[in-house]
């Protein structure tokens, strides 16, 4: 059985669709990628498997339980976290205490503040500078650390390269290996194609709220993947 | 110079009642950015419902305390769960109206009830004791228990947002509520403690405003605006700037009350205005993102 398994997912905005008829689904220890233009659904799909949009109880399937339109707050605590678009995080806090306020949900697991630092050493050193004083990669990978610290079986990434120096873009994702060793599957949604298609095993392509392609990158040639992409 | 001393601790220690009023107000404004106009109003149904248990069951006031505040804490858990949560959103107005409702709604009933004749609770010798301090000047021992209360709360509230897990949460749902949910902050029931402690506080301020002072029904609202004022003087959001601000309030009322006995309120309010021309942001401003 799937790790996360979605079904004819609908979501929408007061009176706009979103998501049209999404089907999709996350193996155990699988990483997953989620591809296409600027309003194409993407961050409203990663919004809807973590609760914060509505959606029926069983479009959504994870670890074997309906989670669809379950309250966000409990999500996380089921083993579904979320890095989201934009980092969000919380400028009353200092670095350590984002982390800290990662392990609300008192999931327990493999990660803890010494292991994050282990993964992070740079914001050991800076554990104590309020958060939102960071540079942006330092700042991504406090909402990545953030997130873990829930101990997710699933980790939903929002555009994590956004907005970040081709460097910078290339430390975050240096971490992924030592995410998915603890058995964690990711999630990551990409506007940067070819990033996405270095980690994924899989790919989906998103395309006006419904998914215009699906498979492995190694079996996808590059007119397809611009074809499902801008849909010309 | 006795005198000058006089009144500038008089006013301090006011200072310390003025914060216990206003630390609730700080409280609802930076967990959930909502205004509580019906807070004085709060303090004074507890001060009330302080009298009542009194008159009617013959205990100390001071057990009686201890039975009105966690009361008073239910009440706003429960007033934040089943109807401030549901006016919280983008638009400030929803919030202030329905407090404003609760502020006419609790002044009727206490007029109702207990007619509108002024009310206190019996402190006993503790009322009228006195440390001498030496040179004449004296203080009460009532005004020192209350300072020391509010600085043993605003201490505890200080230690609760820097360093628990639940202060953690209060901070994470007043900078970005929808992200605190991904954290599996749940915010309803967060607002709903927050509410709890700030009615807790402003319970335990009415209850030695009443031992102090005559209460009337309708006084709430003028106790909102001291507690509005200590707030902004200090700095909003920030928690011993509270304290700092009801000293200043403290001060300026026993100063302008020793000049002339028509002063008091005046000079109060006169300082705090001097303060917004002044330092527009308070005392202590703790400057944040939004």
């Amino acid at each position: 059985m799937s790790l996360l398994s979605v079904n004819n997912l609908n979501a929408h905005y007061g009176d706009f669709q979103a998501l049209y008829g999404i089907d999709f689904r996350v193996e155990e220890g699988e990483t997953v990628a989620v591809i296409g233009a600027n309003g194409a659904g993407k961050s409203t799909f990663l919004r809807t498997l973590s609760g914060l949009i509505s959606t029926a109880r069983d479009g959504v399937i994870f670890a074997g339980q309906s989670i669809g339109g379950e309250l966000a707050h409990r999500i996380v605590g089921l083993g579904l976290a979320q890095v989201p678009e934009g980092r969000c995080l919380f400028p009353s806090m200092s670095v350590e205490e984002n982390l800290l306020i990662g392990a609300y949900s008192g999931r327990p697991g493999p990660w803890n503040l010494q292991r994050l630092y282990g993964l992070f050493p740079i914001l050991k050193e800076r554990r104590n500078v309020p958060a939102t004083m960071l540079s942006g990669g330092q700042q991504q990978m406090v909402a990545l650390g953030r997130a873990l610290m829930s101990n997710p079986r699933l980790l939903l990434c929002d555009e994590i390269s956004l907005g970040l120096a081709p460097v910078m873009i290339k430390d975050v994702y240096a971490a992924l290996p030592g995410i998915k060793a603890e058995g964690t599957s990711v999630v990551v949604v990409e506007q940067d194609t070819g990033q996405a298609m270095r980690v994924a095993d899989r790919l989906y392509c998103f395309q006006e709220g419904k998914v215009a392609l699906e498979g492995a990158p190694s079996q996808l040639s590059r007119e397809q993947i611009s074809l499902a992409y801008f849909g010309v | 110079m006795t005198a000058a001393i006089d009144t500038l601790l008089q006013g301090l220690l006011l200072g310390g009642l003025y914060a216990l009023f206003a630390t609730g107000l700080a409280l609802s404004f930076g967990v959930m950015r909502m205004i509580n106009i019906a807070h004085g109003d709060f303090a004074i149904l507890s001060a009330f419902l302080a009298v009542a248990v009194v008159a009617g069951l013959g205990l100390n006031p001071f057990v009686v305390m201890i039975l009105v505040v966690p009361a008073m804490a239910l009440l706003g858990y429960g007033l934040q769960r089943l109807v401030l949560n549901r006016t919280l959103g983008k638009d400030i107005m929803p919030p202030l109206l329905v407090t404003f409702g609760c502020s006419i709604v609790i002044q009727n009933l206490l007029q109702e009830i207990f007619s509108a004749d002024t009310r206190s609770l019996d402190a006993g010798s503790l009322g009228t004791d006195s440390l001498a301090l030496g040179g004449g000047v004296a203080v009460g021992v009532l005004p020192l228990l209350i300072m020391a209360s509010a600085v043993a709360v605003l201490a505890a509230l200080q230690y609760l947002f820097a360093r628990t897990r639940l202060g953690r949460a209060f901070r994470a749902a007043s900078d970005d509520a929808t992200t605190a949910q991904l954290m599996g902050i749940d915010n309803k029931h967060v607002y709903g403690v927050a509410m709890a402690i700030a009615m807790a506080v402003v319970a335990l301020a009415g209850f030695y405003l009443a031992l102090r002072a005559n209460v009337s029904p309708s006084e709430g609202p003028a106790r909102l605006i001291y507690a509005f004022e200590a707030v902004i003087i200090g700095g909003l959001g920030s928690l011993w700037g509270t304290l700092a601000g009801g000293m200043v309030l403290g001060v300026a009322q026993s100063v302008g009350l020793r000049l002339d006995p028509g002063w008091g309120i005046l000079s109060g309010h006169l300082a705090f205005l001097a303060i917004l021309v002044l330092r527009p942001n308070g005392l202590f401003p703790k400057t944040r993102d939004r």
